[in-house]
Order: structure tokens, then sequence, then C-alpha cells
């Protein structure tokens, strides 16, 4: 992304002592400003516009600091998602080892209280749900199901896209057209009727889920696959290895995938916050994984079944926050990755 | 003249496939629809008798075919579930909502990206750039049905503007019909507006670079004018072909937005139809959906060789 200078301002070019006390000057300013907002002293309303402006200027001091001092950008969006992601992973694979509330079992939590408040400072950080179950452990578990199915749908799309895009892209001719006509009859059929059509003959389980979504991520990545196949095929390395005897099999491996898979990386980043979205997708309709166990689709659900979300906007809000917050910090580290590996197709 | 013989041959081998996978997918269910429909208890002839009378006894690719030349004929079965409706009449009573879904909401998308376009893409990296940027970026990561539902409650809910549910045909009354697909529509408007803003943006800028458009502004040509002029029609290609597949996709996909809604379309169709496990309305749905879809694009590809010259074959 295109970013000026900040030491740019008003047509001079500042020097970098001043900009560096003008970086300074922000930070303690937005680092007040948050403080005053937090601390809840002035007025309700002012509070959150000190807050967010706060933020703001800490963000744009750290930014001209670093710039001073290094000459580089702050990527802080980058940072806070990578940051996202590494607590949602590491509280996902963590979840039976951390002191979490109750997030199934309804009858454990008949003495405790439903609809209960977020950020109430108790036992439940995030509320509780219509059965006394806990908000937190629930977005948690669910991030549990969310992020394996995907990564596993990602993973089988991957090694088979890859598999199936080297063949056509290599041999062409007769075997491409036939690739090309499953793939072209796997992406007429709209992802979400396919997902609702094979989630009515499968069994709605995590490793079925995840095949079924894969069937999603296979198309792409065989175009993907196929077309930088071509591209490599023609190049003198392929050339070389033909002319010493190469055969056909250690061609496609050992030369056309190596240079193939990276793109391949980038794009599975990008199919993967699709997928998320995907599978919660079914999940809210119903079709996904099954309550009681937590999923944030099935959670929203829950929160659009009658109507509890007019009542107590917070069980829609907590799983959908967390949604959104995953499939950004997902599709931002899928952009940035593009960019750095796949120029073309980082135009999006 | 060959290469539209070949893509036509290609379309009809993709759609065989399509049919085939549909049809198969729903063949090879485990259970027995005979038993489905009669429920059990009752004596095996009478199973055997009704499987006789479906065709069931017969085998897979005779029955496919069978299946494929009465869908060809508008024939598709009818419902397994009470009160057995005609599948091609719940059909054609579905379509149109969802084709009418589709169209309103790409034309809501197109009035929002086209100037946003323009404006970010006048100073490229300035502030409004970047706002705009940053917030299309965020709506594409905001699944629909969440979108939805935090419209539902801003508007419906605690502004209190407009109805949610209830469908209005068009034919019935035309405020009617818009006060209750508006919402909708504006739903399935938002992340399509998001991915055109940002292609027609990028399009723009490179525009922007090029000498003709720097012999515009030379000759002083009001920038207003150098955009719209000189800049949009050239950069609007990308922009078309991505008009084109969302309309083919968005027929499909208006599935989430009519479930929220309980609108009668297509996706609530499917969706009613595998909750109940309804197999004909399922087979019959997904075939003319992707049907519709694969048309539309080639449609698509055919119209955009005239648009843009230079993807035409220079023909002897």
């Amino acid at each position: 992304m295109y970013m000026p200078d900040p030491g740019f301002v008003r047509g001079t070019l500042l020097r970098r002592g001043q900009l560096a006390r003008r970086g300074a000057a922000l930070l303690v300013a937005g680092l007040v400003a948050v403080a005053l907002g937090l601390s809840g002293v002035l007025v309700a309303v002012v509070n959150p516009v000190l807050i967010i402006g706060g933020l703001v200027a800490v963000y744009a001091g750290v930014d001209r600091l670093v710039w001073a001092a290094r000459r580089r950008r702050l990527d802080l969006l980058l940072g806070l998602a990578s940051a996202w992601l590494v607590l949602l992973v590491g509280a996902a694979i963590l979840a039976p080892v951390l002191p979490l509330g109750e997030h199934e079992d309804v009858a454990a939590t008949i003495t405790d209280p439903i609809f209960l408040e977020p950020f109430t400072y108790g036992d439940h950080p995030l509320g509780t749900n219509g059965a006394g179950l806990d908000m937190l452990a629930r977005v948690i578990y669910g991030a549990r199901a969310s992020l394996t199915i995907a990564v596993m749908a990602v993973t089988i799309g991957l090694v088979v896209g890859s598999a199936i895009g080297i063949i056509a892209g290599f041999y062409r001719r007769k075997v491409d057209t036939v690739i090309g006509i499953f793939t072209n009859a796997l992406l007429a059929v709209p992802p979400l009727i396919l997902l609702i059509v094979l989630a009515t003959v499968l069994d709605p389980k995590v490793r079925n889920m995840a095949i079924a979504l894969s069937l999603l991520t296979i198309p792409t990545m065989v175009r993907l696959a196929r077309a930088n196949t071509i591209a490599y095929s023609q190049r003198e390395f392929v050339l070389a290895a033909r002319a010493l005897g190469a055969t056909k099999g250690r061609i496609m491996v050992r030369e056309l995938l190596p240079n193939v898979l990276p793109p391949m990386l980038s794009m599975a980043v990008v199919v993967m916050s699709a997928l998320i979205v995907a599978e919660a997708s079914l999940s809210f309709l119903g079709l996904g994984i099954q309550p009681p166990s937590p999923t944030w689709g099935n959670m929203i659900l829950e929160a659009e079944a009658n109507d509890t979300m007019t009542e107590h906007p917070f069980i829609l809000l907590v799983p959908g926050t967390v949604l959104f917050l995953t499939v950004y910090s997902v599709n931002l580290l899928g952009e940035r990755a593009q960019q750095r590996w796949d120029p073309r197709g980082a135009k999006l | 003249m060959r290469a539209l013989l070949r893509r036509l041959g290609q379309l009809v081998a993709v759609l065989a496939l399509v049919s085939f996978g549909v049809f198969l997918l729903v063949a090879a269910l485990p259970g027995d629809p005979a038993a489905a429909i009669l429920g059990p208890g009752r004596p095996p002839e009478d199973y055997a008798a009704l499987r006789a009378e479906m065709g069931l006894d017969q085998p897979l690719f005779q029955r496919y075919f069978e299946w494929l030349g009465q869908a060809l004929t508008g024939d598709l079965g009818s419902s397994t579930v009470p009160p057995y409706l005609d599948v091609s009449d719940r059909i054609t009573a579905a379509l149109p909502v969802s084709i009418e879904l589709a169209c309103l909401g790409l034309l809501i998308a197109l009035l929002i990206a086209i100037p946003l376009a323009l404006v970010s893409a006048y100073r490229e990296g300035g502030l409004v750039d970047r706002v705009v940027s940053g917030g299309t970026f965020a709506i594409l990561s905001i699944p629909s049905f969440l979108l939805g539902l935090l419209l539902i409650m801003l508007v419906v809910e605690t502004l209190g503007w407009l109805p949610r549910s209830q469908w209005v045909r068009l034919s019935d009354s035309v405020a009617g019909n818009l006060e209750h697909a508006i919402l909708p529509a504006i739903v399935i408007a938002l992340p399509e507006a998001a991915l055109f803003t940002r292609i027609l943006r990028n399009d723009l800028v490179r525009t922007l670079r090029e000498d003709f458009v720097l012999a515009a502004r030379a000759k002083g040509m009001p920038p207003s004018r150098v955009m719209l002029n000189e800049a949009l029609r050239p950069s609007s290609f990308s922009l078309v072909t991505v008009v084109g597949i969302a309309l083919g996709t968005l027929i499909g996909s208006t599935v989430i937005v009519e479930y929220l809604f309980s609108l009668p379309g297509m996706g609530t169709l499917v969706v009613t139809a595998a909750s109940q496990g309804d197999f004909p309305i399922v087979q019959g749905a997904t075939l003319v959906i992707a049907t519709l879809y694969v048309l539309i694009n080639t449609g698509i590809d055919v119209v955009y060789g005239y648009l843009d010259p230079r993807t035409r074959r220079v023909h002897a």
C-alpha cells in the first residue's frame, strides 16, 4: 500500500529530530487521552471519542518515531492482526487446560445466572447465554471447531489442488481439457448451495465438514497451480532437467512443485478466511456442527432465534466481533503475503 | 466461429457433468425414498411397488438419462414432502425473487462503488483513498449474515424504519415490493460494492498515469471531466467482468439473505428442502442455478469480446 512520508508536512520535509519530537508529543497526548477516557472522569459520551482519538494519536506518534529512527513505516495493523491470531490459536489449542467456564453441558450450569452482561468482572468475563453457559468458553471452543475445520480443508485443498493443477499444466492437451471441465463444473455450483447439498448428505461432523469445504478450495487451487505450472514449464531449468534425462515425475515434483507452491500458500491464507466464513454461514443456517457444541455460526444463530438479540445484543455482538476480527486478521495476513510472494495476485 | 463452437462444446460438457453430479449425489444417498414416503410398518410388496413406480429399480445410468430427459422438457418431478408440489412450479415461483434481489443489489453496489472509486483514485494515497481502502477491506471481512443481523438490529429494531420480513410481489405493488426488498438488497450490495470499489479504483489509478490523461490535463480540462470522460471508460473492463460474474453467483448466493429476511427465493427453497430431506427440489434448484451461472458467464465472455477490442481474435 502506498503511504506518504509522514515527515512531509505542508510542502517541506521535516528534519529527523523535529519529526521525532512531533511523534513523541503525539504519543504522550494520545496516552493521556486514552487514560482519561478509560478512567471515566468526564461525561460518558466523551469517553469513547477520547479513547479512539487517543489510540489514533498513539499510532501516529509511534509511526513517526519509528520512521525518524529507522526509516521504516510501522505496519501496526499487521502486528495487531498477528497478535490476535496468535492469541486465538493459542487459546483454542489450550482450551481444555484453561480455567474456563462451562461451554456446552447445560446440566452443569443450572445454578448459573442467564444472560449475564459481559465485562461485569465476575466469573464470566464475556457474560453467559440463555442457558447460563460461559460466552468466553463458547467463543474459544467455537474457535477450536472453526479453525480445525478451516485448516484441514485448506490442507486437503492444497495437496489435491497442487497435484491436479501441476498434472493439468504439465501434460496440457486432453488431460488439461478434462480437468478444466471438472473444475468448471465444481465452480458452476454456487459455494453455499454446494455446501448445503453436501450437508444434506453428510453427517455434520468436523471431519465431514472439512471434506465438504475442501471441495470449495480445490478448483481455485487447481487453476492457480495450473497457470503457474504452464509458466514455469517453459523456463530453462525445466528444459535443462529434461535434457539431463529427468523423468516426468521428477520434473513435476522436484522442479515445478517448489516454484508453484509459494503463491499457492499465500492464496491458501486468503482461502482460509473464506472457509471460516463458509463454515460459520453453514452453522448459522443450522446445517453445520450441531448445538450444544459451540461454533461461531451457531452462537450467532442462537442470537437470531426468538429475537434474543433485541433484548441482549451482546449474544450477537460477542461471537460476531470475534468472527469479524478473525476474518479481518486472516484477510490482512493473506493480502500482505500475496503482495510479498505473488505480486500478480496482489491486485485486490 | 470455431472458438465459439468450442466454447459451446465445453458449456455442454460442464452442464452434463453438473447435472450428473447433482443426480448422483442424491441417488447415492443412503436410505430408501420409498420407505421415507410410505413410513415404516407396511408389507414389503408395497415398498417394492412404489420403488418400481418411481423407477428406482432401474440401473443408475438409465435413471439419469430419464431424469435428464424429463428435466430438459421442464419436468423436474414432484416434491417428496407433503403437499407434494411440482418442483418446476416451486422454482418458477422462487426464481424471480432471487433475480430481483441480485439485480437490485448489483445496482445499489454500482451506485456506491463508482463514485467512491472515482473520489479515491483522484488522489492516490490521500486521506479519502486510505479511509475508503480501509473501510472496504473491513466490509469484505464481515460475513453477510453478520452484516444482515447488524443492519436488522440497527434499522429494523432500533430505528424502526423498515419492516423485516413478508414479501410483496413486484406485480402486486411496486412500492410495497421495494420497501421489503431494499434492506436485503443493501445487505447483498455492501460487500459487492466494496469489491467493485477496490477493482475500479486500482484500474483508475493505472489509467490516470497514462499519457492521454496527462494530455487532457495539460489542455486544461477540468478534473471532473478528466475522470468521467477520459479515465472511467478505459478503466471499467475488469469491473464489467466482475459485475458479470457477480450476477451469476448472486442468484445462488442470496441464500443467507433470503433466509435472514424470510424471502421466498431460491435460497430459502433449497435450505428448507435440504433440512426436510426433500431431494427432488434440491436437485432441481441446484441444476437451475448452476445452468444459469454457466450461461451468464459464457454470455459475459462473449459480450466482453465486443467491449474490449484487445481480447478480440483477429479474423482473416
